[in-house]
């Protein structure tokens, strides 16, 4: 099963401070030991909410807000996209990452829908297309 | 947590930590097996106490100190026994290195090496191969016993006996726990990434209908070969047997088609190769060149698997330098199956009267004999030249070699096709 990271916004994301030196050397490892175990899909970090935006529906208008956004607890700075066998082993893997703040902090961890979790409604026929789907977008990456 | 999760949190740990353990534990008391079970014993009391108490928040140290208490209690009673004075001296260390930081520093600090001691160890040649597969996903993959047995579709009590034989051996040959050095490092490296490479063609060769566990071989491979990778990072064939483990990986969602069935390299959807396995492998071929001292026989494989790579479609593909890589594989390891690999190429980039001259010359090869690619390959070149009469014969030859149902199928689909094309032009053909 498939699990996405949610790496939370910090002043500092936001205010678009990279990260030090000693940060970037753990972080590093702990990334070169998820790719080692087989667990890392993929992983992005994000730029701060200034340089994005939000569009917003209300009935048939539609509003662009350009970032950057207030609640910073609530932005995302980045996400990592893990391949486990149990969310216990998402936790554990969780648990070895290092503070990006070093004071308080939280990471969330949400599972990706596979195929199997709609059950007997993803027939093969739906499958067969959502492949076909998936190869396509490969192709265009 | 409910005890099932509990479970599962302690499956993922042993598997993240349990290779660490043991390597962290056999050097202490020198002793593979005893190592392992310390770490079994370890692992039974988590499994007693972490649905009460939790999973700790450090659980790799929490084995550690829990196989260090048991270790001592081991040795005491040893002591009071009377028996090896050596042991007792093992014992002082294991007692002086008691506190909880201690056990930290010590997991951390010298990590590397014991899992590269251990990493040897396993596969040391005085152990069969199959002894030293098996040793090495219990030792280093953390498999159980059943998960082994069930990935070589063997039975269990023949994978607890291979691994209970093998500590035995290690034991009572003495067989020290260090990394070898010098002259002894290369052979003993080149056991090692056999190891590898045997237990990833294993799940590589796993088809639609078998057990889960044996596809799961290919990533335990890669989880040995990656780390390996990290601790032994000056060998450039340990980078080169990644690289090629890494690409032949990333076309594994290609290679097996809707019911089953082998996808050829040339005919797979390259959309579904795997590119983050596929810029891996091209980066580990990389570390390897950049290492220098030429190319070895696992580097060249990957460098060929790489051209596959590369070619955005199958009609990209640079044949003429696939052509002269497996010349210079053929030059390291001289092997008549990898000549007949070169042929193909060769008819690939210059023709099939050039592979079909390469083929004639491995006719009389004696290891080839009973090789069903030999004649199924002579007949597709000679089906290229436009002479079906004489190529019909050899996919008949080649379906009455292989062992393989489907395979023989398709050899015989081809061999009807030539028997059509030769047939005198009717109305029927027309």
């Amino acid at each position: 099963m498939r699990f996405m990271v949610l790496i939370k916004a910090t002043k500092d994301t936001e205010a678009g401070v990279l990260p030090d030196e000693k940060l970037l050397t753990e972080m590093g490892k702990f990334n070169e030991d998820l790719v080692n175990a087989g667990v890392m899909q993929s992983g992005e970090g994000l730029h701060p909410s200034s340089k994005g935006a939000r569009v917003r529906f209300s009935g048939g208008k539609q509003t662009v807000i350009d970032g950057p956004f207030a609640e910073t607890k609530e932005l995302i700075a980045g996400f990592w996209i893990w391949k486990v066998k149990s969310k216990e082993e998402a936790i554990e893997w969780v648990k070895r990452c290092p503070n990006p703040t070093g004071g308080d902090y939280e990471i969330e961890i949400r599972q990706v829908f596979d195929p199997e979790d709609f059950g007997e409604a993803y027939t093969p026929e739906l499958r067969a297309q959502e492949e076909r789907l998936r190869a396509k977008a490969a192709e265009q990456s | 947590m409910t005890a099932s999760e509990t479970h599962r949190a302690i499956d993922a740990v042993w598997r993240i930590e349990s290779a660490r353990l043991i390597a962290g534990l056999a050097r202490i008391v020198r002793d593979v097996g005893l190592a392992e079970e310390l770490a079994q014993d370890a692992l039974v009391a988590a499994l007693e106490q972490w649905p009460e108490s939790g999973v700790p928040n450090n659980p790799g140290a929490w084995l550690m100190a829990a196989a260090k208490h048991r270790a001592i209690d081991l040795l005491r009673r040893n002591k009071r026994l009377e028996r090896k004075h050596e042991e007792i001296g093992r014992l002082r260390t294991v007692e002086q290195e008691g506190a909880a930081s201690e056990v930290d520093a010590a997991l951390d600090d010298d990590v590397g090496d014991d899992l590269l001691r251990l990493i040897f160890t396993a596969c040391h040649p005085v152990l069969s191969t199959e002894a030293r597969v098996a040793l090495t996903l219990r030792l280093l993959g953390g498999l159980t016993t059943e998960e082994i047995a069930r990935a070589f579709l063997v039975p269990e009590p023949t994978v607890a006996q291979r691994i209970v034989r093998a500590k035995r051996t290690l034991t009572e040959k003495q067989v020290p726990f260090e990394v070898p050095r010098g002259a002894e490092l290369a052979d003993r490296l080149s056991s090692v990434l056999e190891v590898i490479y045997l237990v990833f063609n294993e799940g590589y060769t796993a088809t639609a209908g078998d057990d889960w566990m044996r596809p799961t071989l290919c990533e335990e491979a890669l989880r040995l070969g990656r780390i390996l990778a990290e601790l032994a990072d000056a060998e450039p064939e340990v980078h080169g047997l990644v690289a090629l483990m890494e690409i032949q990986a990333s076309r594994s969602r290609a290679r097996v088609g809707p019911s089953g069935e082998p996808v050829l390299l040339l005919d797979q959807n390259r959309a579904r190769w795997d590119q983050l396995l596929i810029r891996r492998g091209l980066a580990a071929l990389e570390r390897a060149d950049r290492l220098g001292g030429g190319r070895g026989p696992y580097a060249l494989q990957a460098a060929i698997a790489a051209c596959h790579a590369r070619a955005l479609t199958a009609s990209e593909t640079d044949w003429v330098e696939i052509a002269r890589l497996y010349g210079e594989l053929v030059r390291v390891v001289p092997s008549p199956v990898v000549e007949l690999n070169r042929a193909v190429a060769v008819s690939m980039a210059f023709g099939p009267q050039a592979g079909l001259e390469l083929v004639d010359a491995l006719a009389s090869e004696p290891s080839l004999r009973s090789y069903h690619l030999l004649p199924s390959v002579r007949g597709d070149f000679l089906v290229k030249l436009g002479r079906p009469d004489e190529a019909r014969p050899e996919f008949e030859r080649a379906a009455a070699l292989t062992r393989n149902a489907r395979e023989r199928e398709l050899l015989l689909e081809r061999a009807r096709a030539c028997a059509e094309d030769s047939a005198p032009p009717g109305p029927a053909s027309a």
